[in-house]
């Protein structure tokens, strides 16, 4: 059984279908960003022209940024900030979402009920008026702009989860585990779980696109990721002025929120088209 | 004249696995033939082709539908358009789910003629009203400009049939027209059918699953298996001289209770129930006891009674059959006696102690003693799973830690319900509709329980396939001595073998008592009704029961 499954997974992947080609550039783009620091680059913070906006050329492969620093690698080095960020937020909020939305199924009463009003208040803020209250109380901090973006997607997750929950709940083998008398945990993680995580995966890179989309947004802003740190968003906020006198300093980073964004929502469809064709887990 | 020449017809599906192997058949003007065989055999395919259909999936590999000359599955969508509704009808297994329920009804079944212009709508109106008479539908304007909700489901599927026959198609075709109805319903509905078929003269292929149903409407027979024919002939020469073996076996498979004496094949006489049942019963108490059970949904003024005063007890090595139609509270009392639902009233005693009425609230003894097994093997297995973990967890459940005796159990138990052992690894997936449901009775046996209830399990299943487990449960029954509640609408299936069968109507025991005595001879009207409901393998059943079913009805004043 082993051997074969392997031999399948193996093929599966190195098939060329549109889920390992998106695969492939997705782990690309995270080994690069990764491994920026390790690579023949320029220091991103150093100032190594005295004009901004240089042209990009042989030293400088994307040109440099309005200070004359290195815009290649202050491209990788704020994408590490940006996917980095968005990463642990969206793990945060399937955390919070999916634990409390198929609790939420699975016991219903007061507690769905408490739960459900709480989530209702909280996807009826919009996101990005929410975010410029609360980080302008709170100063734009890291952990603050990563807890308000997990709890803000973590509403949304909630309702996905327990839209799946209820779906689950109806079938017999859950009736059946309870006639048995089977504790909660069981029910949640021996019954349930196998059945939600392809779901919640699509969910998961589809919310983390949102993410990096949301997070860029508030930099863009000037309430995100504070200088001389930067994001993607941030780089293209600090560099808009370029725009004028003809630069690409700030289309380079807008650029990639864009491809990021674009892969995982390919992601997402190679998903779905692999449980179409009854791959499965 | 030939209106419908099938020429041999390939079909498959997209794997490549042939779904129809050189059918060839022919429709004269005037026929009705029905198609039988076990599920999978391409019944229900070949009916659909002759609307020119082929469900997703099928491909059509070579071989015509010819009608009245011209393929059917070469011809464009728009002139298959125009024959459909027209010149070819159908009629859907569930009126429930094809009848649009915001539109009023005779406006649905009058429909087609104003798609295809074919009737002005006075012509329309009267040609309807014709229908509606003949197929013995309520009279009156009101009724038919009722919703689809405000009808009976035997009412509806008649609705079905009206709109199906309302152009006065040259092809009718039924795909189980019967089979989503309760079985007192099932007769009356057939006998519309029937008589509605007959009086438009319109040649039809009818899809059933319940052959001795299906041989009172048709005029010719076709046996399938696996995608072929296997035998072809008038119902005269299938009912009284068939020829292939397989044929035998599924007619035999349909003589297994005779509703007329109420006896079966192999009589349950009270000699044989006395001596089935445990000598030592006046020393023991009782596996299971139910005393005057009643449930309740809802609160308040809005409480519906859904079982009232029920009460039973049944012993080691019985089996009690509970029968009644959809809504009579046979599954409420299952689930009430599993603690799934909350009795309003009464008490369930197990092996002479009274338990607590909720599940979680029962110690573990208690809930290991009682069982339930439910119909559909499909919802009731996690599809993630492997049996073994299926039947692992029930075993670490009820406290089994040795990892080595718990895969003892699992092979001891799949022998029981004779599995092969290699089973232990496969998924819900890899399995028959049968075979799931060997796995589902193997889990709720993984308790060792003491009492066994199975809510419709054998519903969901082909004739033959349930016949086998039926005959499982037989052999469990008096192998491991436990008690066994089988609740099912279906007489037939049950009747053969259970000791004791407690009629329910409406939430109410209409009789209760051993099998052979209340069968023998009902004393309610709706006993009657139900024993005359099972179809019977010989011509002139149907005239017969629906004219016992018109006085039982008015005896019972529904």
């Amino acid at each position: 059984m082993m051997p074969h499954q392997t031999s399948t997974l193996f093929k599966s992947l190195f098939r060329p279908t549109l889920l390992s080609v998106v695969v492939a550039l997705l782990l690309l783009v995270a080994f690069v960003v990764l491994a920026a620091p390790l690579l023949p680059l320029h220091d991103p913070d150093a100032f190594l022209s005295s004009d901004g906006f240089v042209p990009p050329s042989g030293e400088y492969w994307l040109g440099t940024d309005f200070l004359g620093r290195d815009l290649l690698a202050r491209l990788l080095s704020s994408g590490r900030v940006t996917l980095g960020m968005a990463l642990l937020s969206t793990i945060l909020a399937h955390l919070i979402g999916d634990t409390l939305g198929l609790l939420a199924a699975l016991r219903g009463g007061w507690f769905d009920a408490v739960v459900s009003r709480i989530v209702d208040v909280v996807l009826s803020v919009p996101k990005i008026i929410a975010g410029l209250v609360v980080l302008a109380v709170t100063g734009p901090s890291l952990v603050a702009i990563v807890v308000l973006t997990a709890v803000v997607y973590a509403a949304g997750v909630f309702r996905i989860a327990r839209a799946l929950g209820q779906d689950l709940i109806a079938q017999d083998f859950i009736t059946v585990a309870r006639a048995r008398g089977e504790g909660n945990r069981w029910l949640l993680f021996g019954e349930m779980l196998p059945h939600v995580v392809m779901p919640l995966t699509a969910d998961f890179a589809l919310r983390l696109s949102f993410a990096i989309l949301f997070m860029s947004g508030l930099s863009f802003l000037g309430l995100g990721v504070q200088p001389p740190m930067a994001d993607w968003g941030g780089l293209v906020r600090e560099n808009l002025d370029g725009l004028q006198i003809g630069s690409w300093a700030p289309i380079y980073p807008a650029l990639s929120i864009a491809v990021v964004s674009v892969l995982l929502n390919l992601f997402v469809d190679g998903l779905q088209e692999r449980e179409k064709k009854g791959g499965g887990v | 004249m030939t209106l419908l020449h099938i020429q041999n017809l390939n079909l498959s599906a997209d794997s490549g696995k042939p779904i129809l192997r050189d059918v060839s058949l022919t429709l004269e003007k005037g026929q009705i033939l029905a198609l039988i065989g076990a599920s999978g055999s391409g019944k229900t395919t070949l009916a659909l082709t002759a609307l020119g259909h082929m469900r997703p999936g099928v491909r059509h590999v070579s071989g015509q539908v010819l009608f009245r000359g011209e393929d059917l599955l070469r011809m464009s969508r728009r002139a298959l358009a125009r024959l459909r509704g027209r010149k070819l009808a159908y009629i859907a297994q569930s009126a429930a789910v094809s009848f649009n329920p915001r539109i009023r009804l005779d406006r649905q079944v009058t429909e087609s003629s104003r798609i295809h212009h074919t009737m002005s709508p006075d012509a329309a109106h009267a040609r309807a009203r014709e229908v509606y008479r003949t197929l013995d539908l309520p009279t009156g304007e009101a009724f038919y400009n009722r919703f689809p909700h405000e009808v009976s489901g035997g009412q509806l599927q008649r609705f079905m049939i009206a709109m199906g026959l309302h152009e006065m198609p040259e092809i009718l075709v039924c795909d189980e027209p019967t089979s989503a109805l309760d079985a007192t319903t099932q007769v009356e509905v057939l006998k519309a059918l029937d008589t509605g078929i007959r009086a438009s003269g319109t040649a039809a292929i009818l899809v059933g699953h319940d052959i001795a149903q299906v041989v009172q409407v048709a005029t010719h027979i076709l046996v399938m298996r696996n995608g072929e024919v296997v035998e072809r002939g008038t119902v005269e020469q299938i009912l009284h001289r068939p020829e292939h073996p397989y044929t035998r076996r599924l007619l035999e498979m349909h003589r297994g209770f005779d509703a007329e004496s109420g006896t079966t094949a192999a009589p349950v006489t009270a000699a044989t129930a006395a001596a089935v049942s445990p000598p030592d019963r006046t020393d023991r108490p009782p596996l299971l006891e139910v005393r005057d059970l009643a449930v309740c949904y809802g609160t308040g003024g809005f409480a519906v009674k859904a079982l009232s005063g029920a009460s039973l007890t049944l012993n080691g090595g019985e089996m009690m059959a509970v029968v009644g139609e959809s809504g009579s509270g046979k599954s409420t009392m299952a689930r009430a006696i599993a603690g799934l639902v909350q009795p309003s009233h009464g008490d369930v005693l197990v092996n002479g102690r009274l338990i607590e009425r909720d599940v979680l609230k029962r110690p573990l003894p208690v809930r290991r003693a009682v069982q339930i097994t439910f119909q559909s093997a499909d919802t009731s297995l996690n599809r993630h799973h492997t049996v073994g973990r299926i039947l692992g967890q029930v075993l670490t459940f009820f406290g089994e830690r040795s990892k080595e005796r718990r895969a003892e159990r699992i092979r001891e138990l799949l022998e029981q319900v004779h599995l092969p052992a290699d089973y232990v690894d496969r998924k819900p997936s890899q399995m028959s509709g049968g075979e799931k449901q060997r796995v589902n009775l193997a889990r709720s046996l993984a308790a060792r329980p003491d009492v066994l209830i199975c809510d419709e399990i054998t519903s969901a299943l082909d004739n033959i396939v349930a016949a086998s487990v039926l005959d499982l449960i037989n052999e469990l029954k008096r192998e491991l001595n436990i008690g066994i509640l089988f609740i099912s609408h279906d007489l037939s299936a049950v009747a053969a073998m259970s000791d004791k069968i407690m009629v329910l109507r409406n939430g109410e025991v209409v009789e209760q008592g051993p099998t052979a005595q209340v069968l023998g001879a009902p004393r309610h009207p709706y006993t009657r009704l139900l024993r005359s409901s099972v179809a019977a393998m010989r011509l002139g059943w149907l005239e017969e029961a629906s004219a016992l079913h018109r006085s039982l009805r008015d005896e019972l004043g529904a």
